[in-house]
């Protein structure tokens, strides 16, 4: 017998602020948190604005005693544990991290799992440069005989501190999350690009299913706000040249044919789940149900195009059996999607093959769904950004309203935008698909 | 999720057998190979090739030779021209084991045919991008300077190259060659990742979602900062003047790990699926547990209870009683592959963690690492060392620890020192354990026992 699974805590940290109620009131109010990056001096880059998460600090997150131990945080991992604390204390658990004045549901250690969405975490660049000159030829060139260490002693690699590899080690966002709060069940790290949260809450919600546990944390958390990160994702071709931009409400149009491309964000987008009984017995909100959950692989993904001129394809065949396979677990028909939480990047080649896969399940009705996008106001916020969404899909469900939403014309070349709106909503599909062509999808039961 | 299903755990449809493996290691890059050299107690360690170590406290590597990817492929579509590393390793790997599968992307269903795996990061492109760290660095001010690095970098830094580094760009890549549409995941768990995708997957087959899963791991650190991240963390082996023995799990004189690379690929199938085609099974994978210490991120728990709840937890989904006896006085599991990376702390706590699962029993049961030959291969450690297993298994004979002289007695198990150990005349290799423990105290193993149907 298979359990059930239940959404009971909500922990978006995203440029719109901490925690649901700000995300909500941004989609509402149509808010963009989207501006110059302040994280680094990034006037030289081609993308110089992003969805940056500010005036947030580790510290403020994280037992007294473990202050020490932020130190060796990259920020993805920040970020992920402070929205890990903020989604525990919404389900209003009690763990180990818990401060005294916390009160709530103690957690079973042994019972509890964590699996979190990770990005490729790029070196801090100043601390990895003052290291590299140090070990520089005469010739102006990196010399890896001056960086090794036998033969210089306050040269080369020995400028970086001891523990350097293990801040940048994607698992280090699970790490330190379930040390924190003492979570000795199973634990993943799972890398997919933008779709990288999403298929982490599938392996959460399978984890709790088979009974290997009954709560999990679970989500992603990542920020490319940084310059190899940010270098790496312009390369990508995802990202609108902001250069000479200050107007962040006119660049991202989702699904758009003048939509001049994506933005990045950051943000870390954590949800407590747990097995319905577990939710039941201890009197939890409950947001949302997992009805179901599928992956798959587009084989000709967008990286391919870069590699050969491979032609791409007009449809994301992989995101159109991530759905379909969510739909079957969930066994309902197309015809019972209510709202969809697509990814809505806003390059519109993406935003095409996308909703081209949409309109290959829904039909003619994918004009009629209601699409709730957070993407051009907050950013891509690559593996948090399904934990982010599905934050929201839960909020849907459990409000009964829509912060505002988008529609698709019968082209779907443009959409159009709603206000906010009360509604009768009883399933939420959240999908994406990603770089690499791997594919995510839920379905959310009322 | 859907909530009715009867509970058919004892059909062939979930039941997980294993029916191809493909290794490209340091000792070699098909199966036949890589053995032969295990069983014969060589080591594949010797001087870095990649790039000048000489002065590096560490310059010594487990290096994948005389490998290439052309051999593996069977049209020059130029779609992996760029393919980092690791993924080159895991492409060649796939397609070993694909073929041994006998699976043909014609007939499969590949909409059920899917991929995990424990995929590492891919090496950074060092000359572009040491000359944007140098070209922004700012000597006066001491800090970077994002705008002569970045200008420095759009010059030189080429996008496929840093595309190619992202770990899923692995899976990507063999969905890419063979067409393959069904579920794909990468883990990043450290040196835990590809025994845990190899887990994860068989949960994928054992819940319905795959007939048929791709998984396992690739690796290479053998890079700059790669190494450089593991000397400033002092876990390698330090010794210069003797490479060949520096990796000594479970000896006195261990002294750190030596770093490998390659790749661990196996094909998971439904029983059900490999009977239909009648396919050739080579084990059956029966229990997957995987924990976390949720201790401390540089140490493993003293007492190993991460690493025994893994083992506790795969014996328990294989029904396997770790403290009883077959009627000949035997142990349940034949063999168990050692994480045994050769650092202090790994050996003794993994020693025991196998004393509290076993108790009494532990000192039975032969417990070697085959790090001792080809090092270390970090994410894809776990998946090549899981066909060590599968080897085990179809020949009935157990890979020694090599370079161990003088047993440690926190270790103190029966670690098959030196010599390979033929078990053909005492009952053969029927169950196995793999384990493999992560930076940050990620734990896993595996269950395999012979196929029986």
């Amino acid at each position: 017998m298979r359990s059930r699974v239940v959404i009971t805590g909500l922990g978006p940290v995203c440029s719109a602020g901490v925690g649901i109620d700000a995300l909500w009131q941004a989609l509402q109010e149509e808010q963009s948190s989207i501006s110059t990056i302040q994280n680094f001096d990034a006037s030289g880059f081609r993308p110089k604005l992003a969805g940056e998460v500010r005036d947030v600090k580790i510290r403020d997150f994280v037992p007294k005693s473990y202050r020490k131990a932020t130190k060796v945080m990259a920020r993805d991992t920040e970020l992920a544990v402070i929205a890990a604390k903020v989604a525990a204390n919404d389900a209003g658990l009690t763990t180990r991290g818990s401060e005294d004045s916390d009160e709530g549901y103690e957690i079973d250690p042994h019972r509890t799992g964590c699996q979190i969405g990770a990005g490729l975490i790029a070196a801090d660049t100043e601390e990895l440069a003052r290291a590299v000159v140090s070990a520089e030829d005469e010739q102006g060139q990196f010399s890896m005989e001056k960086w090794g260490t036998e033969s210089q002693g306050e040269s080369g690699m020995n400028n970086l501190p001891p523990l350097w590899l293990l801040k940048y080690l994607p698992n280090m966002l699970a790490c330190h999350v379930t040390i924190i709060h003492g979570l000795e069940g199973p634990s993943n790290t799972i890398m997919g690009a933008e779709a990288s949260a999403i298929l982490s809450i599938g392996e959460s919600a399978r984890v709790i299913e088979r009974g290997s546990a009954d709560i999990c944390f679970t989500g992603g958390a990542e920020s490319r706000i940084n310059p190899l990160g940010l270098l790496r994702w312009d390369y990508s071709g995802r990202l609108a040249d902001t250069k000479n931009e200050t107007d962040s409400s006119k660049i991202t149009l989702p699904y758009h044919n003048k939509s001049s491309g994506g933005i990045i964000g950051e943000a870390g987008g954590m949800l407590v789940i747990e097995c319905e009984e577990s939710a039941k017995n201890r009197d939890a909100k409950i947001y949302a149900k997992i009805a179901g959950f599928g992956s798959a692989q587009s084989p000709s993904p967008m990286f391919a195009k870069l590699q050969s001129n491979t032609p791409a394809e007009t449809s994301d065949r992989g995101l159109e059996a991530a759905i379909e396979a969510a739909l079957r677990d969930a066994q309902i028909d197309p015809d019972q999607i209510d709202v969809i939480i697509p990814l809505g990047i806003g390059v519109p080649e993406l935003d095409q093959l996308e909703s081209n896969a949409l309109s290959a399940i829904f039909d003619e009705r994918v004009g009629e769904i209601p699409l709730v996008l957070p993407t051009h106001l907050i950013g891509n916020t690559m593996a948090a950004h399904g934990g982010i969404m599905t934050a929201l899909g839960a909020k849907c469900l459990y409000t009964q309203c829509l912060p505002s939403y988008f529609t698709l014309n019968h082209d779907r070349s443009i959409s159009t935008q709603h206000p906010s709106t009360e509604v009768e909503i009883n399933t939420v599909l959240v999908c994406t698909s990603s770089l690499g062509g791997q594919a995510g999808a839920l379905v959310l039961k009322r | 999720m859907v909530a009715a299903q009867s509970d058919a755990s004892s059909s062939d449809a979930h039941r997980v057998v294993i029916t191809g493996m493909g290794w490209v290691t340091p000792l070699g890059a098909d199966i036949d190979s890589t053995w032969n050299k295990l069983i014969a107690t060589q080591s594949a360690i010797g001087p870095v090739t990649r790039f000048d170590a000489s002065t590096c406290s560490t310059n010594f590597a487990a290096e994948v030779k005389d490998f290439d990817l052309k051999e593996f492929l069977s049209d020059e579509s130029g779609l992996h021209a760029n393919a980092g590393v690791g993924t080159q390793f895991a492409l060649a790997a796939t397609i070993s084991a694909w073929k041994m599968a006998g699976l043909d992307t014609k007939t499969s269903d590949l909409k059920r045919t899917g991929i995990y795996l424990g995929a590492g990061e891919g090496g950074l492109d060092y000359p572009p991008y040491m000359a944007a760290n140098i070209a922004g660095w700012d000597h006066e001010t001491r800090k970077l300077n994002s705008v002569d690095w970045i200008k420095k970098a759009y010059e030189g830094m080429q996008p496929i190259a840093e595309i190619e580094q992202e770990p899923q760009l692995a899976s990507s890549h063999i969905s890419a060659e063979l067409g393959t549409m069904g579920p794909t995941l990468n883990c990043m768990t450290a040196c835990a990742a590809s025994t845990q995708a190899i887990g994860e997957a068989f949960e994928i087959i054992r819940r319905g979602d795959a007939d048929v899963m791709i998984a396992g791991g690739c690796h290479s650190m053998i890079h700059p900062l790669g190494m450089t991240g593991f000397m400033r963390l002092t876990a390698m082996s330090t010794r210069r003047d003797d490479p060949q023995t520096a990796s000594r799990p479970f000896d006195n004189s261990r002294d750190g790990f030596v770093m490998g690379e390659g790749a661990g690929i196996i094909i998971l199938e439904s029983l059900q699926s490999a009977k239909a085609r009648g396919a050739t099974i080579l084990a059956e994978v029966a229990g997957f547990g995987s924990t976390a210490d949720a201790y401390r991120i540089t140490d493993i728990h003293p007492d190993g209870k991460g690493g025994a709840g893994a083992m506790s937890a795969a014996l328990k989904q294989a029904g396997i009683d770790p403290s009883s006896t077959d009627s000949d006085g035997r142990p349940m599991v034949h063999y168990i592959s050692a994480h045994g990376t050769g650092t202090q702390e790994n050996d003794k706590t993994e020693s025991n963690g196998v004393r509290s699962v076993f108790g009494d029993l532990a000192p039975k049961v032969p417990f070697s690492s085959i790090k001792s030959m080809m090092g270390h291969l970090i994410q894809a450690a776990g998946a090549v060392e899981l066909i060590t297993c599968i080897q085990a298994i179809q020949t009935g004979i157990i890979p020694p620890t090599a370079n161990l002289n003088d047993l440690d007695p926190a270790c103190g198990l029966d670690h098959v020192p030196n010599i390979p150990r033929d078990m053909n005349d005492s009952g053969g290799v029927d169950v196995c354990l793999s384990n493999s423990f992560g930076f940050g105290g990620q734990n896993d193993t595996i269950c395999i026992r012979k196929f029986v149907d």
